[in-house]
């Protein structure tokens, strides 16, 4: 029997490593996948909690966090689409009009 | 004895595609390698008693999401990303930082749950029926709420990428005819 | 009638608001029935009240509460109280101030245009609601809010031709006087209020009465209670009634219109301190050492007032260091504990200078505004009613028997000289004379010989419209008749026809033991001068009065009296003639002992408290600020990596924060 513990921490894990790579990155697409992996994480670690509280309402808030993850990396995509239109990269340290 | 040596399997792959998708310098090998992380996710979401959600993943996620990115990374070209010297500091505090996260994530769960194992799987959580009754009874207003999510989600992704409506050229030529 | 006390300071106030919503475009008449009009109702609701309170068998005092305005245990009410000492007053207030708004739109009416006759009657309805607001109060918290009622209007009256340096400047300086007396009223007010737990008459005087050691015991500075009590209040009276030290302000104030100085620099408002010492006897009867201060600087105010009268040569001023010296007759009887006497002479005292004052105000206008007396003379062939009133009040104020005057002064003088204070009585006497002297100076100047002033001028000169003149005659009336109310045992031996002694009578309280030395008990009981003793007293009273008169004829009758444009009296008084025309240069003196530090000590202020540090504060936070925020633009990079990662880094602390 693998204890649920180690699952959460597998999940932390794949967390931390999918923020790291959110925050130190500078190609957009990566930062994306490194998000959807974060994501992804959360998923496993609710799919734990459910098993470990024998409540099937975690795998429901699962199956919610699936569907508003498309419908983000849709949306996210096609704004990636229109600043790459006007901005002709993707290199989000020279998308600074925010700048002082 | 089995099952632990399932997870680990499953769990180190998980960790090295995920660790590739990070680092590695080619959009293309990093959408791959996300690939083999969510298959590996779903084994696990299968070991933990969800293969509904396990395939759901497979088919959403997989199926659907990486395949966008991969028309996207297709359209727009994109290519290696360069190596660059600038923005140390950021690279060392987003390190630092996660290190503590990891830290504080894992001092919670074993605080909390410590390492004791768990009563096997029953016949009744494993079933779709269960799940699909809550879902369809308890939670239909969400259900349907994320309905309409996806709709605006459709509806603004195709306004966003869709062609600009550029105004017309001084010399009254439209911009498709211009070149 | 008396359910309706309210309506009496109310109205008055509804004049002001009508005024003010009409605005000073509204015709004339208008205005004026405004402004006349309600102070007119007023009158005849006072009149209404106070002839039903009279003419009951025991009148009982009326007591009437408005609203009440600081709520629980120790509450205070707005609420007035009808008794006799308010009752003299609130006659007093009411009807000569009425008779003055009349003549106020003969008199301000040429000018109208320039300085907004409305301005005038609105200031002017707003005083005599304050005024009757302090005289029908029935706790000292009402009657100060007059107190300041009336000290604003004074202000706001004199300053009334406000583009001109000197009333604008005289405004200030009378408030500004005035306000060091309030101080020491308030003072006086917040102890009554720490010791008794409230402000009402009747609360605080009952319960001294009932027991006069709450009050004698050793309190603060080496005085009982009533001792310092009293001290402050009349501290506060010096400023309000223009006594040492305080009178200053009084002549400056005569640049204000003389309708004003009439009736609140003569009739009502600086009498309101002497109200305030006779209202509070109780307590001044048992302090003997600050009523016998209270004689003493009434009398000295009396003489001084009287010296530099002599050697005035604006009229208007003859008429206000003679209403600073009168104040002091009174105070002076106050202080004796013949407050009745106090009151009597206010009321008579009322009528001829508030006489005098309008007398002056036609003169002056039929003058073209000329004020300087060694410009006037033979006006009574222009003027006769003018002449005759003013004649009148002179007599009256004079002391000269069958005149107002001579019974009121007499009372005051008498007590003096029952109670064996010889000192103040010979002062008193002397003033009488310098009174009747300085008073006829100023009638044969004016109204005697030829007239020295220029060709316009005379051709000017005219007797002054009715709605002028009839006011002066009715008061006129006053200066004689005001007098037999009070007419003196002495006088009459046998019966006693000393009306308003017995009137007030209920309103002195009855405070025995050796604790009281003043009081109208003791002020008859002890030293019971023979009848023939008196009778001389009174005789030479007389007998100085129209040496006086004497004097003042053989010096400036038929003409006499300017040598070369300058006074007679300069040359017989040589260098002193000086120093009373420039009026011991008191004003001087104030100036550079007290003024300058305290104007010095206020720049100080200015530069290191508000200039340094309070600035320095202020610079200093806003320094820090644009520091901050000059350091802080360096975290808008507009770079959303970093903002992410502030984010994270915060995300990351709280987690910590929680696990930990």
């Amino acid at each position: 029997m693998v204890p649920v513990t180690w699952y959460l921490l597998l999940a932390a894990l794949l967390f931390t490593i999918g923020t790291a790579g959110a925050l130190t990155r500078r190609n957009g697409i990566t930062i994306f996948l490194s998000i959807e992996l974060m994501l992804n994480s959360v998923n496993l670690t609710l799919v734990a909690y459910s098993r470990l509280l024998e409540d099937q309402t975690g795998q429901i808030v699962v199956f919610f966090v699936l569907a508003v993850a498309a419908a983000e990396a849709a949306v996210g995509l096609a704004l990636f689409i229109a600043v790459y239109r006007h901005r002709r990269t993707i290199d989000l340290n020279r998308i600074n009009l925010l700048r002082w | 004895m089995l099952e632990t040596a399932v997870f680990v399997v499953f769990a180190l792959l998980a960790v090295g595609s995920a660790l590739v998708v990070v680092l590695h310098r080619n959009p293309v090998y990093s959408t791959m390698s996300l690939v083999v992380t969510l298959v590996a996710i779903a084994a696990l979401f299968v070991m933990l008693g969800a293969p509904f959600i396990a395939s759901l993943q497979v088919l959403i996620y997989t199926g659907a999401i990486v395949v966008l990115f991969l028309f996207v990374v297709m359209l727009l070209n994109i290519g290696r990303e360069e190596a660059s010297q600038r923005g140390l500091p950021q690279k060392v505090a987003a390190g630092l930082g996660s290190l503590a996260l990891l830290g504080f994530l894992a001092a919670a769960y074993l605080r909390l749950y410590g390492g004791a194992a768990q009563a096997p799987l029953s016949e009744d959580f494993v079933s779709m029926r269960t799940l699909a009754l809550e879902l369809f009874t308890d939670y239909l207003l969400t259900f349907e709420l994320v309905g309409l999510l996806l709709l605006v989600a459709v509806i603004a992704a195709t306004v966003l990428a869709g062609k600009p409506k550029d105004p017309p050229e001084p010399d009254g030529k439209r911009p498709e005819e211009v070149a | 009638m008396t359910q309706y006390l309210w309506l009496i300071p109310l109205l008055p106030f509804l004049g002001v608001v009508v005024n003010a919503v009409l605005g000073p475009r509204a015709p004339k008449g208008l205005t004026t029935a405004v402004g006349v009009g309600f102070p007119g109702l007023s009158l005849v609701v006072a009149l209404g009240a106070l002839w039903q309170y009279a003419t009951q068998l025991h009148p009982a005092a009326v007591e009437q509460v408005i609203y009440t305005w600081v709520g629980g245990e120790t509450s205070i009410r707005v609420a007035f109280l009808l008794d006799p000492l308010s009752a003299v007053m609130l006659f007093v207030v009411t009807f000569v101030g009425f008779w003055i708004h009349v003549y106020s739109v003969g008199y301000m009416g040429p000018e109208a245009d320039h300085y907004s006759y409305q301005r005038y009657f609105v200031y002017l309805n707003l005083f005599m609601t304050s005024m009757l607001l302090l005289v029908l109060g029935n706790n000292f918290l009402v009657m100060f809010v007059g107190w300041e009622g009336v000290g604003l209007c004074s202000y706001l009256l004199i300053g009334y031709y406000y583009d001109q340096d000197v009333p604008a400047q005289a405004g200030r300086k009378a408030f500004i006087v005035n306000r060091i007396g309030d101080f020491a009223f308030l003072v006086g007010m917040f102890a009554l209020f720490a010791k008794f737990g409230s402000l009402d008459y009747s609360a605080v005087f009952g319960a001294i009465s009932d027991n006069p050691a709450l009050v004698t015991g050793d309190y603060a500075f080496g005085l009982s209670f009533a001792s310092f009590v009293t001290l402050c209040f009349f501290i506060g009276a010096t400023g309000k009634s223009a006594q040492i030290p305080l009178y200053v302000w009084l002549p400056d104030a005569m640049a204000g219109p003389t309708p004003v100085s009439a009736l609140i620099h003569a009739a009502t408002m600086v009498t309101a301190g002497v109200y305030m010492v006779v209202r509070t006897n109780v307590l001044y009867q048992l302090a003997p050492g600050v009523s016998l201060l209270v004689a003493g600087v009434g009398a000295a105010t009396a003489l001084l007032a009287a010296t530099i009268g002599i050697a005035q040569n604006d009229i208007k001023k003859v008429l206000a260091y003679s209403t600073v010296s009168q104040l002091g007759y009174m105070f002076l009887a106050a202080g004796l504990g013949a407050y009745s006497a106090a009151i009597f002479h206010l009321g008579t005292h009322a009528f001829f200078k508030a006489l005098l004052f309008l007398g002056s105000g036609a003169v002056i206008h039929a003058m073209s505004g000329e004020q300087d007396m060694r410009s006037m003379g033979g006006l009574r062939k222009w003027m006769p009613v003018t002449a005759w009133t003013f004649g009148i009040a002179a007599l009256s104020i004079s002391g000269i028997p069958f005149f107002a005057g001579f019974f009121s002064k007499d009372e005051i003088l008498a007590a003096a000289a029952t109670q064996g204070h010889w000192v103040l009585w010979a002062v008193g006497l002397f003033t009488a004379g310098l009174t009747a002297f300085y008073m006829f100076r100023a009638v044969f100047m004016t109204f005697g010989g030829q007239f020295r002033g220029t060709e316009e001028q005379k051709h000017h000169l005219h007797e002054a419209p009715a709605v002028m003149t009839l006011p002066l005659v009715v008061l006129a009336v006053g200066a004689v008749g005001a007098g037999w109310v009070g007419i003196s045992k002495v006088l009459t031996p046998g019966h006693d026809w000393n009306w308003i002694h017995h009137w007030l009578e209920p309103v002195i309280a009855q405070v025995g033991g050796e604790a009281a030395h003043g009081g109208e008990g003791a002020a008859e009981a002890a030293h019971h001068l023979s009848l023939g003793v008196e009778w001389s007293l009174i005789a030479v009273a007389i007998v100085t009065a129209v040496v006086g008169i004497l004097v003042a004829r053989s010096f400036y009758g038929a003409g006499r009296g300017l040598v070369a444009g300058e006074d007679v009296l300069a040359g017989r008084l040589g260098g002193f003639y000086r120093v009373l025309s420039h009026k011991y240069w008191v004003d001087e003196i104030y100036g550079k002992l007290v003024i300058k530090p305290l104007a010095a000590l206020s720049r100080g202020f200015f530069k290191v408290v508000d200039g340094w540090i309070i600035d320095g504060f202020l610079h200093t936070a806003a320094f820090l600020a644009e520091l901050g925020g000059d350091l802080g633009r360096f975290t808008t990079t507009g770079n959303a990596r970093n903002y992410v990662l502030y984010f994270f880094v915060g995300i990351v602390i709280l987690l910590g924060w929680i696990v930990f």
